[in-house]
C-alpha cells in the first residue's frame, strides 16, 4: 500500500528545501553584486589621470593618490622581498625535511594560526618591537608588519605545492647521485615553480588591501616619500582616513582608492588561480 | 670506465672532495630551511611575548577587573575591556547566525542544484570575493549600506516594535544607521564567501557513490543532504565555520567604519558600540599615556587569546577531516 500522505510530505519538504537554498544563493550573490556595483559606479566616477600624478590634497583642493600608491608599492615590495625567502624555506622544510616530526607539526599548526590571526594584533607586535625602540613610525615598521602576513601565506602554499610533486621525480634525481639539497633546488622547486609563484601572488593580494597593522606602524604621510625611515603613506590607510573625514572630495578619492585596491587584488587572484590550475594539471 | 676511475688516485680524491662539499652544502641547506621554520615559531612567540609585556601596566593597575569593567575613560585614565569584548562577541555571533545558514545554502546550491554550466563561474566568483580586502566592505558599509539600512529597515522596525516588551528593547533607540547590527550584517556578508567556499570543498569530499546510493534508494535531494552529506561532512563544516568565526572576531576595518565606536553596552542592537579591534584601530595612535597604550595592548592580548582558541579548534577539526579523507 502506498502511503500518499508520506509521499506528499517528503515532496513538500524537498521543495521547501530547494527553494530555501536557491534563495540563500540569490540572497548572498545579490549583496556581493551590490558591493561590486557601488564600488564600480562610485570608483569609476572618481577616476582621473591626476590620481597617479598628484599627492593627497588638503581638504577642498584638487589632488591624487600618487604618494599613497608609491608608499603601498614600496612597502609591499620590501615585505615580499623579505617574506618570500623565509616562507619558501620554511615551506620547503615542512614538505621535504620535517614531514611528520613533532617540530614540523608545531610549525605547521602555528603557521596556520598566524595565517588567520587578526592582522591588527600582529601589527601591535611590530609596534612593540620596531616602532617603540625607534621612537617613531616608519616605512620599515610598515613593511615588517606586512612581511609577517606574507610569511604564513607563502609557507602554506609552498608546502602544499611541493607535496604535489611526484615522489618518483625526487627518487630519479637522487638515484643519479644528486645530493638532497640539489634535488630540492633544481628538481622539486622547479617542478613546483608555478605553484610557488601562486603563493607569492596570493600573499601580495592579501597585503595590498591590508589596513589595520599599517595604522600604527607606517602611519601616513601627506607627501611623496620613499624614506623608509619616516612615516609612509599607503592606499588602505588613506582610504580609511579619507572615508571617515567630513569632506566630499576626500570621499571621492577614497572611492577611487578602493576601486584601485579591488582591481589589483582581483587581478592578482585571477592570475594566481590560473597558475595554480597549471600546477595541478 | 669504473676501472679507470678506481685506479686513478687523483680522480678518487677529487671525487671524495666533491662528495664532501656536496654533503656540507646539503647540511647547510637543511639548516637554513630549519632556521626559516624556526622564524615562524619565533614570530608567534614574539607576538605573545610582546602583547603580554605590553599589557602588564594595565593589568597591574586594574587587575582582573579590567576584563569585567565597562567604563572606558581616557580622560580619567580608567579603562575596562567589557564593552569591547561584548561588542566583539555579539557582532561575531550575529554575523554567524546570518552567514552560516546562507553560506551552507550557497554550498548546497553549488554542489547539488546549480546547472553544470553555471557551477564553475559562480564558484570562482565566490572564491574571488573571499579575497576582497575588508576595507572595501567597510567603505561600502559606511556610504551605501548604513544609509539604506537606516531608512528602510531601522525606521520601520523601531516603529513596529515600540512598546512590545523584549523586541522593543532589542530594537529600540534612534535610527543612526551605524551600530552593532549594521556591523554584524557587514561582517556576515564578508565571511559569507569564505564559509561557502570551505563548505563546498568539504561537500565535494563526500564520495559520489554514497550520494548515488542514497538517491538510488529513492531519497529526495533534501534527504540526501540532511541524512548523508551533512553527517558525513559535519566536522569539516563546523571547522570551516570556526575558521570564519576566527576571521569575524579579529576583523577590523569592515567593523570600524560602521560600529560607531561607543564604549557602552546597550540593550538595543541598533545602538552604536565597539569591538576590540575597532577600539585599537581608532584609538591607538591617539593614546598618549602609558596606561592608555597598555590598556589597548591588553585588549589585543584578549583578542589574540580568543581567536587562538577558536582557530586552534578549527585547525584540529579540519586536520582530522584531512586524515579521514586520506590525504
Amino acid at each position: 500500500m502506498i502511503n500518499r500522505a508520506l509521499y506528499a510530505r517528503r515532496r513538500v519538504a524537498n521543495s521547501a528545501f530547494i527553494v530555501l537554498s536557491i534563495s540563500a544563493a540569490i540572497f548572498g550573490l545579490i549583496w556581493l553584486a551590490f558591493i561590486l556595483g557601488s564600488l564600480l559606479s562610485q570608483g569609476v566616477a572618481a577616476l582621473s589621470p591626476s590620481l597617479f600624478t598628484e599627492s593627497t590634497p588638503p581638504p577642498g583642493s584638487e589632488g591624487g593618490l600618487a604618494n599613497a600608491i608609491l608608499g603601498s608599492v614600496a612597502m609591499s615590495v620590501l615585505a615580499v622581498v623579505v617574506g618570500t625567502p623565509i616562507g619558501l624555506f620554511a615551506g620547503t622544510y615542512l614538505a621535504e625535511y620535517g614531514k611528520h616530526t613533532r617540530f614540523a607539526f608545531v610549525v605547521r599548526f602555528v603557521n596556520d594560526i598566524l595565517l588567520s590571526a587578526p592582522s591588527i594584533v600582529t601589527g601591535l607586535f611590530i609596534y612593540e618591537i620596531i616602532v617603540v625602540p625607534m621612537g617613531h613610525f616608519s616605512g620599515w615598521a610598515g613593511a615588517a608588519s606586512l612581511a609577517v602576513i606574507v610569511i604564513p601565506v607563502v609557507v602554506r602554499t609552498t608546502e602544499n605545492m611541493l607535496l604535489l610533486v611526484p615522489h618518483t621525480l625526487r627518487e630519479a634525481a637522487t638515484a643519479l647521485g644528486a645530493p638532497m639539497s640539489f634535488v630540492i633546488r633544481s628538481v622539486t622547486w622547479k617542478a613546483a615553480q608555478a605553484g610557488i609563484v601562486t603563493g607569492v601572488l596570493l600573499a601580495v593580494a592579501r597585503i595590498s588591501g591590508e589596513t589595520a597593522p599599517l595604522l600604527f606602524t607606517a602611519l601616513n604621510n601627506q607627501f611623496m616619500s620613499l624614506k623608509f625611515n619616516g612615516p609612509m603613506a599607503s592606499l588602505p590607510v588613506v582610504i580609511f582616513q579619507y572615508a571617515l573625514s567630513p569632506y566630499e572630495d576626500w570621499h571621492r578619492l577614497a572611492w577611487a582608492g578602493a576601486l584601485l585596491v579591488t582591481a589589483t587584488v582581483l587581478t592578482l587572484s585571477i592570475i594566481a588561480r590560473l597558475l595554480e590550475n597549471k600546477q595541478r594539471n | 670506465m669504473a676501472d679507470i676511475a678506481l685506479t686513478d688516485e687523483t680522480a678518487l680524491t677529487a671525487r671524495a672532495q666533491t662528495t664532501r662539499r656536496a654533503g656540507a652544502g646539503d647540511a647547510r641547506f637543511h639548516f637554513f630551511t630549519w632556521l626559516a621554520a624556526l622564524v615562524v615559531l619565533l614570530i608567534f612567540a614574539g607576538v605573545i611575548t610582546s602583547l603580554v609585556i605590553g599589557s602588564v601596566p594595565a593589568f597591574k593597575a586594574f587587575g582582573l577587573g579590567f576584563v569585567t569593567t565597562e567604563i572606558w575613560s581616557p580622560a580619567r585614565e580608567r579603562f575596562g575591556a567589557l564593552a569591547s569584548i561584548y561588542g566583539t562577541l555579539i557582532t561575531s555571533l550575529l554575523a554567524m547566525i546570518v552567514a552560516v545558514p546562507v553560506g551552507i545554502g550557497i554550498a548546497i546550491f553549488l554542489t547539488e542544484l546549480c546547472p553544470r554550466m553555471l557551477r564553475r563561474p559562480i564558484g570562482i566568483a565566490i572564491e574571488l570575493l573571499a579575497g576582497i580586502p575588508s576595507i572595501i566592505y567597510g567603505i561600502w558599509g559606511l556610504f551605501v549600506f548604513a544609509p539604506w539600512f537606516q531608512e528602510h529597515v531601522q525606521l520601520p522596525v523601531i516603529d513596529a516594535t515600540a512598546g512590545i516588551p523584549v523586541l522593543g528593547t532589542l530594537f529600540g533607540g534612534s535610527p543612526y544607521g551605524i551600530g552593532v547590527i549594521t556591523a554584524a550584517l557587514i561582517l556576515s556578508i564578508m565571511i559569507l564567501p569564505f564559509i561557502s567556499a570551505v563548505t563546498r570543498d568539504v561537500f565535494e569530499t563526500v564520495p559520489t557513490m554514497l550520494k548515488e546510493a542514497t538517491y538510488g534508494l529513492g531519497c529526495t535531494t533534501w534527504e540526501v543532504m540532511w541524512r548523508v552529506v551533512l553527517p558525513f561532512s559535519r566536522t569539516g563544516v563546523v571547522g570551516g565555520a570556526m575558521l570564519a568565526l576566527g576571521r569575524a572576531l579579529g576583523e577590523t576595518m569592515a567593523v570600524t567604519f560602521v560600529i560607531g565606536n561607543a564604549h557602552k553596552i546597550d540593550s538595543s542592537l541598533f545602538a552604536p558600540g565597539t569591538t576590540i579591534s575597532a577600539t585599537i584601530a581608532n584609538e591607538f595612535t591617539e593614546a598618549t599615556s602609558e596606561i592608555y597604550t597598555s590598556s589597548l595592548i591588553s585588549l589585543g592580548l584578549i583578542l589574540f587569546f580568543i581567536t587562538f582558541i577558536v582557530l586552534a579548534c578549527a585547525q584540529l577539526m579540519l586536520r582530522r577531516l584531512e586524515r579521514q579523507s586520506g590525504k
